[in-house]
C-alpha cells in the first residue's frame, strides 16, 4: 500500500500511508486509538475506498470495490466483533458467502468436509462442524473465522485486535496458531495495543499516527520506549504516576460468598488480578448489589444490596464491558455523566439542562475528554474518551469508594495514562483520600497503580499483599495455577 | 477519530433531526395545496381547500386520538417497550366513559374512572413486562384480544350512545357555537396542552431522562441505580393513562362508546411515533416529532380526500411516506455517524 489517504467530510482518517507486508511475514500495526489503523484495514480489506493512493497485491494492482471482492482475491480480516450467524452451523458458517453447490443446491457435504479439512489444517479438528456456532466459545469462533479466510484462499490475514476478548490459555493457542500461518506463507496483519503482543508475535511493526505511517522498525530492533514516544508523538516520561500515599481508615469491608472477601482502606488502591472467567467480574458486581448475594460495609456500618444505595453511601463503579453496560451510547455524554444523581440537576424533579453542560464541561476539561460537547452522543466517541466519561460518573456523583473493573481496557496509551493520573490524585487527596479498588488482567498496570494486590484465582479471592512484595511473573503464577 | 471534526458539522444533523418531521409535515402539506391548484387551474395556491380553517380544524379533530395516544406510546418506546395493544386499550377505555356516562355519572367521576381503567390496563402490562418478564411485544399482541374482548364484553357488543353527555361532545364535535375563534376544536388544544406536558416531562425531568437511559441501556441505567422495572412500569402506566384520554375523546368525536372502533389504531399511533423520529430499539424519539407524526398521517387522509382520491390510493400513499420517513431518519442517522 502507498501513498493510501482517506478523509470523511473534512475528518482527514488516513493522510499517505504506506505499509507493506511480505509472504510469510507477520507484521504488528500499532497506534493510538483513533490514529487510523481501522480505517487503514478497512481500505486494504474493500470495506473503504481510498481517495488517494495504490495497492498492489502480489505485483498486481490491487483495488477491491467490496469486502467480498477483496476476500476473493485473497484479502480476509478478522474483525475484534467476530461476525458469525450464531443459529448457523460452523460448516455453514465457514462456507458463508461462498457456499459450494450443485447448481442452485447448497452441497452440505462439500461444506462439512471442507470445513472439517481447514479446521484440521488449524489444529482444531475437535471442533464440531455440525454445532451451531452461537455454542462454541469466543477463542473458537475466532478460529472458524480463521478457518473461512482460509476456505476462500486467503493469503494475506488481518486481525483487528484479536486477543481482546481472549483468557491468557488462548491467547497462547492463538499466537501459536497465528506462528503456523505465517510458516504456511501466509501474510498476517495484527492490528494490537500490546507491545508484548507485538513481540511475540512479529517481525517488523509500523507505528500510525494521525492518519499517517510514523515509521517502520524490525521489532528486533527497537525498544518499547521509542515505540510509545512514536505512538503518542512525545515522550511518556512516567506512565503510572504514583504519589506518596499513605493509607487511612478501612472505606469498604466486603465479602460476596464463593468469591472471596476484601477490604480497602481511603488512600489506597487495591488491585485485584485475575483472569477473564476467574469470577473477579463477579465479586465487583455483588460487592456493588448487581448481583444478589454480597454484604457489604461502608465505614463500618452494613448496607442494603442495590445499585442505588451504593450510589448514595458514596460507591461507584466503572463497568468492564462500556458498550453493552458502562454506557448508554446514544446518550449525551452529560446524560451519562449525570445518570445516577440526576435530582441534583435541578429542583423538584426538573433537570436542567445548562446545569447538566456545565457539570459535563468540567469532566470535558478536567479528563481531557476529546468530544465536540456535553451534548455529543457517547458512542460516537473514541474508546478512551467513552472510558473516561464512564470514570467521570464516578467522579460527578463524587464517590468514596471507586470499584473500576478493567478501567483500561481497549484505550490508548494517552487516556490510560489520563485514567492512572486520575485514580492517582483521587487517593492522595489531601482533604478526602478515595478509596480505589481496581480490576484488570493486564499486569503491568497493576504494578504501576496498586499498593496492595490479590490475586482471583480457582479458591477465589487470595489475601492482599503490598505489591513491593509481589513479582509479575509471581501473579500470573498465581492466577493460573 | 470523529472527535477532531469541526462543531458546525455536527450542529447541522441535530439541527435537521429537530426540523426533519416539521419539514415533512410541511412539504406533505404543501404539496396536496399544489396538487390541488394543479387539479384546479386558475385558482391560486393559498386558496386551496387545504389551506382553509375549515380543514385545518377537520385535519386536528381527525388527529387528536392518535396524537393523544401517540404521546404515551412516545414514552413506552423512547423506554425500549412497545404497546399494540393501545387500540383496544381506546375502545375499551371509550366503552367505560360511555357506562358511566349513561349510568347518569357526573362528569368528574366518568373522567377519573376512565382515567383509573386506563391506568390500571397499563399497569397490568407493565406489571406482566417487569415481573414476569415477558416480551412487550407477544405480552400486548395478546392484551389487544383481550382487552378488545373485555370491551365487546362490556359494552355488550353494542355501540353505547352518550349524544345526551354534552360536556363530553363539546371536546371533539367541531368547533362549538361561539367558540370559532378557538380555530381548532377544543380536544386539539386538550392535545396540545398534554404534548406540552408530555414533552417537559420526558426531556426536562428526571424520570424522563431516566426514561431514555432504561431504553438506551438497560444495563447501564441498572449500574447507575436507576429503578428500572420502576421506570418501565410507570411508563406503560403513563401509555394507559394517555389510551384513556384517547378513548374519551374518541367518545366525544363519535357520540359514542363503540367497542369495535379504534380498531387497528397501534398501527397508526406506531407510525406516528416512528415518523416523528423515535427508534423502536429504544433511547431516542420526542414528543414534538410523535405529535407531527400524527398529524402526518392526517393531512395526507384529509388531502386525498379532499382531491377525490379513493380509499385504497390513500393507504398506499399512507404507507409509502411511512417507509420514506423512516429511509430518511436511516440516512440522518448514518450522516450523523460519519
Amino acid at each position: 500500500m502507498r501513498g493510501i489517504a482517506k478523509a470523511f467530510g473534512r475528518n482527514r482518517a488516513l493522510d499517505a500511508v504506506d505499509l507493506s507486508v511480505g509472504p510469510g511475514e507477520v507484521h504488528a500495526l500499532v497506534g493510538e486509538n483513533g490514529a487510523g489503523k481501522s480505517t487503514l484495514m478497512k481500505v486494504l480489506s474493500g470495506a473503504h475506498a481510498p481517495d488517494a493512493g495504490t495497492m498492489r497485491l502480489d505485483g498486481r494492482p490491487y483495488a477491491p470495490r467490496d469486502p467480498q471482492e477483496a476476500r476473493r482475491s485473497g484479502v480476509g480480516m478478522i474483525y475484534q466483533e467476530l461476525a458469525v450467524a450464531p443459529h448457523l452451523s460452523v460448516a455453514e458458517n465457514l462456507v458463508l458467502g461462498a457456499e459450494p453447490r450443485r447448481g442452485p443446491i447448497f452441497d452440505r457435504a462439500a461444506a462439512r468436509r471442507l470445513a472439517r479439512e481447514v479446521l484440521a489444517g488449524l489444529g482444531h479438528g475437535d471442533i464440531d462442524v455440525d454445532a451451531p456456532a452461537g455454542s462454541l466459545s469466543i477463542s473458537r469462533l475466532q478460529i472458524v473465522e480463521i478457518g473461512r479466510s482460509l476456505a476462500l484462499g486467503c493469503r494475506v490475514i488481518v486481525f483487528d485486535e484479536p486477543t481482546s476478548s481472549l483468557a491468557q490459555e488462548d491467547v497462547r493457542r492463538l499466537f501459536s496458531l497465528i506462528d503456523g500461518l505465517a510458516a504456511r506463507g501466509i501474510s498476517v496483519i495484527v492490528i494490537t495495543h500490546f507491545l508484548e503482543e507485538v513481540r511475540r508475535l512479529a517481525s517488523r511493526l509500523t507505528v500510525l499516527r494521525d492518519g499517517r505511517s510514523v515509521a517502520t522498525h524490525r521489532v528486533a530492533e527497537v525498544d518499547d520506549a521509542r515505540i510509545v514516544a512514536e505512538m503518542v508523538g512525545r515522550d511518556v516520561a512516567d506512565l503510572y504516576p504514583r504519589s506518596p500515599r499513605t493509607p487511612g481508615e478501612v472505606a469498604l469491608r466486603a465479602s460476596v460468598p464463593g468469591r472471596g472477601s476484601l477490604e480497602v482502606r481511603r488512600g489506597e488502591v487495591l488491585g485485584i488480578c485475575g483472569l477473564v472467567g476467574s469470577g473477579r467480574t463477579e465479586l465487583l458486581r455483588g460487592i456493588f448489589g448487581l448481583d444478589p448475594g454480597g454484604s457489604r460495609e461502608v465505614a463500618g456500618r452494613p448496607l442494603a444490596s442495590r445499585p442505588r444505595d451504593a450510589w448514595s453511601a458514596g460507591i461507584g463503579m466503572v463497568s468492564e464491558n462500556r458498550k453493552e453496560e458502562g454506557l448508554a451510547l446514544a446518550l449525551g455524554i452529560g446524560d451519562n455523566i449525570c445518570l445516577p444523581n440526576l435530582r441534583a440537576l435541578g429542583r423538584a424533579g426538573l433537570v436542567s439542562p445548562s446545569e447538566r453542560s456545565r457539570r459535563a464541561a468540567r469532566w470535558i476539561e478536567e479528563l481531557g475528554i476529546r468530544c465536540q460537547g456535553p451534548d455529543q452522543p457517547v458512542g460516537r466517541l473514541s474508546g478512551g474518551n467513552q472510558q473516561k466519561a464512564a470514570l467521570a460518573r464516578l467522579l460527578e456523583a463524587d464517590c468514596d469508594i471507586l470499584l473500576l473493573d478493567e478501567p483500561t481496557r481497549g484505550i490508548d496509551i494517552a487516556a490510560k495514562a489520563r485514567i492512572y493520573q486520575a485514580i492517582d490524585r483521587l487517593v492522595t487527596d489531601p482533604a478526602r483520600p478515595r478509596a480505589v479498588v481496581m480490576v484488570s488482567s493486564y499486569l503491568p498496570e497493576l504494578l504501576g497503580t496498586c499498593d496492595r494486590i490479590a490475586v482471583m484465582g480457582r479458591g477465589g479471592l487470595g489475601p492482599a499483599r503490598p505489591v513491593a512484595d509481589v513479582t509479575a511473573e509471581r501473579l500470573m503464577a498465581e492466577a493460573t495455577a | 477519530m470523529n472527535d477532531t471534526s469541526a462543531p458546525t458539522r455536527a450542529d447541522l444533523p441535530r439541527l435537521l433531526a429537530a426540523l426533519g418531521p416539521l419539514l415533512a409535515l410541511a412539504l406533505v402539506w404543501l404539496g396536496f395545496g399544489v396538487l390541488e391548484q394543479r387539479l384546479n387551474p386558475g385558482s391560486g395556491l393559498l386558496d386551496a381547500a387545504i389551506f382553509s380553517r375549515q380543514a385545518v380544524a377537520d385535519i386536528v379533530q381527525q388527529s387528536v386520538v392518535i396524537g393523544i395516544g401517540a404521546l404515551g406510546m412516545t414514552f413506552i418506546i423512547v423506554a425500549g417497550g412497545i404497546d399494540l395493544s393501545v387500540g383496544s386499550a381506546i375502545a375499551l377505555c371509550s366503552v367505560v366513559a360511555a357506562k358511566l356516562a349513561l349510568a347518569g355519572q357526573a362528569a368528574g367521576i366518568v373522567v377519573l374512572g376512565t382515567l383509573g381503567a386506563g391506568l390500571a390496563i397499563g399497569l397490568l402490562i407493565g406489571l406482566l413486562v417487569v415481573r414476569a418478564g415477558l416480551i412487550p411485544f407477544i405480552t400486548t399482541l395478546g392484551m389487544l384480544l383481550v382487552l378488545r374482548g373485555g370491551a365487546l364484553a362490556l359494552a355488550d357488543s353494542q355501540p353505547i350512545n352518550v349524544q345526551e353527555a354534552g360536556w363530553l361532545r363539546f371536546w371533539l364535535n367541531g368547533l362549538p357555537a361561539g367558540l370559532e375563534w378557538l380555530v381548532i376544536p377544543p380536544g386539539g388544544w386538550l392535545m396540545l396542552g398534554l404534548a406540552a406536558l408530555a414533552s417537559l416531562t420526558l426531556r426536562h425531568t428526571v424520570f424522563g431522562r431516566q426514561v431514555f437511559a432504561v431504553g438506551s441501556n438497560e444495563a447501564t441505567a441498572r449500574l447507575c441505580g436507576v429503578a428500572v422495572d420502576r421506570v418501565k412500569l410507570a411508563v406503560y402506566g403513563l401509555g394507559g393513562v394517555f389510551a384513556a384520554v384517547a378513548g374519551l375523546m374518541l367518545a366525544s368525536n363519535q357520540g359514542q362508546g363503540d367497542p369495535t372502533a379504534a380498531s387497528g389504531y397501534e398501527l397508526d399511533i406506531i407510525a406516528a411515533v416512528v415518523i416523528g423520529g423515535a427508534s423502536l430499539s429504544g433511547g431516542v424519539g420526542t414528543i414534538l416529532g410523535s405529535l407531527i407524526g400524527a398529524l402526518v398521517m392526517t393531512v395526507i387522509r384529509v388531502g386525498c380526500g379532499l382531491n377525490g382520491i379513493d380509499e385504497s390510493t390513500t393507504r398506499i400513499v399512507t404507507g409509502v411516506i411511512i417507509v420514506i420517513a423512516v429511509a430518511v431518519d436511516r440516512l440522518r442517522g448514518r450522516a450523523a455517524a460519519a
